[in-house]
């Protein structure tokens, strides 16, 4: 992080932490909205975690080859929504287990971008551009907490969108009923299994585009240490937003902002738990779950066909 | 539980081949899917290094020698297995209850660090009980840490795999802040590690072999848990929680000790491999504990089929794999992770498989 942000003072940590919440931010916010629909539709999967890192490897990897970033961003999404259609299909067989399938993607597709990926971590792929919103104030590291990624700002679009889409359209209805009752949905001549498929694929493919911000543009490089449980913690992240798209907004920039805590108190010169602050997302998203489960019932908003959060 | 179970049923006045058969074919049938799941991954894998230009059948003999082929690379296998074993177990006792654990890498990282620690706090003391003092303090992080998943899930109602997994990070986010800082050997330069828990209590081989004690560890912990799990109340108890939770918790059974518990025995089998990697192979906890064991053992556990004696050949199979994974990036310049790679298809047809589960027969069905 920028080392001129010490020159304010303390005032560089809330600094910090919020140009860092809107940087960091994005991927739990695609990775959540993806795993969002894929829960409106009964159905989980845990292995965003390494759809995360194929996106990641597979976005530096076409923008690098075309160079063009936008490209990766799609390479990306098409990455993601094959591992989500991989997830989607095996869990329509019978006696297949959702969040087994889940745990076994996670590892392999981690495994498989650490070996496609080996040849980019030398290389240089050109990244996405920054908006630059903070142009207002003469102050550098505010203008530098605040150049935003355009990506960034298509998300935090994308969450009213799709409450709006889940809750006014009429494949929202049909997504909706598929989650909360497969059995309503079969009488009503809808194919559960198909709908499931799509919402996993589509989810598949949000978690990519989240891959590849990671790589394209915070940190904007790529390194087998880019995601580490990003993918998982989003996932835990929309039991917390309680499966509604905005609340998923408001999640991930506390997410974010948890996950700059630890580089932020660095910059100003704490240096003592820069490694313990590094646990500071991973203990705010267990307490948050443990705020937000219940032994006794199950929440209101959580989709019925799920069993995850049960 | 076990395929013989049906024999009882079997009308007297029968030939021994007559009722050993249709058993023997039933176990058979058990283990079908699986084999075929193998089978099904050695061709996807072979497929996979083709298309990166190699032959295939190359690849895998060299495998081979690099797992089995000799008596050094037997070893060097036995050695990897040890700590598959006990964290296969920490996939494969929750399981048994329902639960799907996957913190098994956080369990063995914490572990590893209090058996350095304890190492750190009994100098000077005799090395039996320095060994001692490793093993208990490792146990005991390990089983506090999926224990904490284990609690949360059954006090709180916590999702165990996500609460696992996060417990995980934080244990390796702990290890990295003790070995950074207040536990860092100043010595240590260029790799940050513990102080050396010393030469002389460092495990020793195993009678006759250049393999190190925590082999037996493993095997023992193994027979333990299926001791456990098949023989005892307990075990019977936790078997009824994983069958129908409902029915459990209606006929009276503790289910949320019965989970804290069994994730506590858990976890405990996870530090102790923690322990095993310190004081048998790096002398000191370091970055180096994170090698994968931890994910590797969710595979281990899954292929067993969460049969506890089923992952003491499991756990050699993908120790013998994981050892191969040097001569495969010497001999074709193969990346490390191709390793992870197979491992990955492995596991997804493994799961896909679950579903001819019951439905490929060798004999007929029995009426």
């Amino acid at each position: 992080m920028d080392p001129a942000v010490s020159n304010l003072g303390l005032w560089g940590i809330p600094l910090a932490v919020l140009g860092g919440a809107l940087r960091v931010s994005a991927p739990f916010l695609f990775v959540s909205l993806g795993e969002c629909i894929t829960e409106k539709a009964g159905r989980v999967n845990l292995g965003l975690e390494g759809t995360l890192v194929m996106g990641a490897m597979a976005g530096y990897g076409v923008s690098y080859l075309t160079g063009s970033p936008w490209l990766g961003v799609l390479g990306a999404a098409g990455v993601g929504s094959a591992f989500g259609a991989l997830h989607g299909w095996l869990c329509g067989r019978p006696r297949v287990n959702d969040v087994a399938v889940g745990i076994a993607l996670m590892l392999f597709g981690v495994g498989l971008a650490f070996y496609l990926g080996k040849p980019l971590i030398q290389p240089t792929a050109p990244r996405l551009p920054a908006l630059p919103l903070g142009n207002f104030s003469d102050i550098p590291q505010v203008r530098s907490a605040l150049a935003v990624n355009a990506l960034f700002l298509l998300g935090v679009l994308a969450a009213p969108v799709l409450r709006w889409a889940l809750a006014r359209t009429s494949w929202g209805l049909v997504l909706r009923t598929v989650g909360e009752s497969a059995e309503a949905a079969r009488a009503m001549g809808y194919d559960v299994g198909w709908v499931r498929f799509w919402a996993t694929v589509a989810g598949g493919a949000l978690a990519g585009v989240g891959g590849s911000f990671l790589s394209l543009f915070y940190p904007g490089s790529y390194n087998e240490g880019l995601s580490s449980g990003q993918g998982l913690m989003a996932v835990a992240l929309v039991i917390f937003a309680r499966w509604d798209p905005v609340r998923c907004l408001y999640a991930s920039l506390l997410f974010g902002g948890a996950t700059a805590l630890g580089p932020a108190l660095q910059s100003v010169g704490i240096t003592s738990g820069y490694y313990l602050f590094n646990a500071a997302p991973y203990a705010l998203t267990l307490f948050i779950m443990v705020l937000s489960s219940s032994n006794e019932r199950a929440s209101a908003d959580q989709p019925a066909e799920l069993i995850v959060a049960r | 539980m076990t395929a013989s179970a049906p024999l009882a049923l079997e009308p007297p006045g029968k030939s021994w081949a007559q009722r050993i058969l249709p058993a023997a074919l039933r176990w058979c049938e058990g283990l079908l899917p699986t084999l075929m799941a193998l089978g099904i991954t050695v061709l996807a894998f072979g497929a996979f290094v083709a298309l990166a230009g190699h032959n295939p059948l190359e690849v895998y003999a060299e495998m081979y020698r690099g797992a089995f082929g000799t008596w050094f690379s037997f070893q060097n296998s036995l050695l990897r297995a040890a700590p598959l074993m006990l964290t296969g177990l920490c996939t494969a006792l929750p399981a048994r209850l329902g639960l799907m654990v996957i913190g098994g890498e956080g369990a063995l990282v914490v572990g590893g660090m209090a058996a350095a620690a304890s190492a750190a706090a009994l100098r000077g003391a005799p090395p039996s009980l320095v060994i001692a003092g490793m093993m208990l303090g490792s146990m005991l992080a390990g089983g506090v840490w999926i224990g904490a998943a284990g609690a949360l899930r059954a006090l709180r109602g916590v999702n165990e795999t996500i609460g696992s997994l996060l417990l995980s990070y934080i244990g390796i986010a702990l290890f990295n802040h003790l070995v950074e800082g207040p536990f860092r050997d100043p010595a240590s330069l260029n790799k940050p590690s513990t102080p050396p828990i010393g030469e002389a209590n460092m495990l020793g081989n195993l009678p006759g072999l250049d393999v190190h004690v925590g082999l037996a560890f493993g095997i023992l912990a193994c027979i333990a848990c299926h001791v456990l799990m098949e023989h005892t109340v307990f075990g019977f108890s936790a078997r009824v929680v994983g069958g129908n939770p409902r029915a459990a918790r209606l006929s009276g059974l503790r289910v949320p000790s019965l989970i804290i518990i069994t994730c506590a025995i858990a976890g405990s089998a996870a530090g102790l491999a923690g322990m095993v990697e310190v004081a048998a192979i790096h002398g000191n906890a370091n970055a180096s504990l994170m090698a994968g064991y931890g994910y590797a053992g969710i595979l281990v556990a899954f292929l067993a089929r969460h049969n506890t004696i089923a992952i003491l050949p499991v756990a050699l199979l993908l120790g013998g794999i994981n050892a191969s994974g040097g001569l495969l990036q010497r001999t074709f310049g193969l990346p490390d992770a191709a390793v992870s790679v197979l491992q990955g298809i492995a596991f997804v047809v493994l799961l896909a498989s679950e579903t001819y589960r019951g439905r490929l027969r060798l004999s007929r069905a029995p009426s």
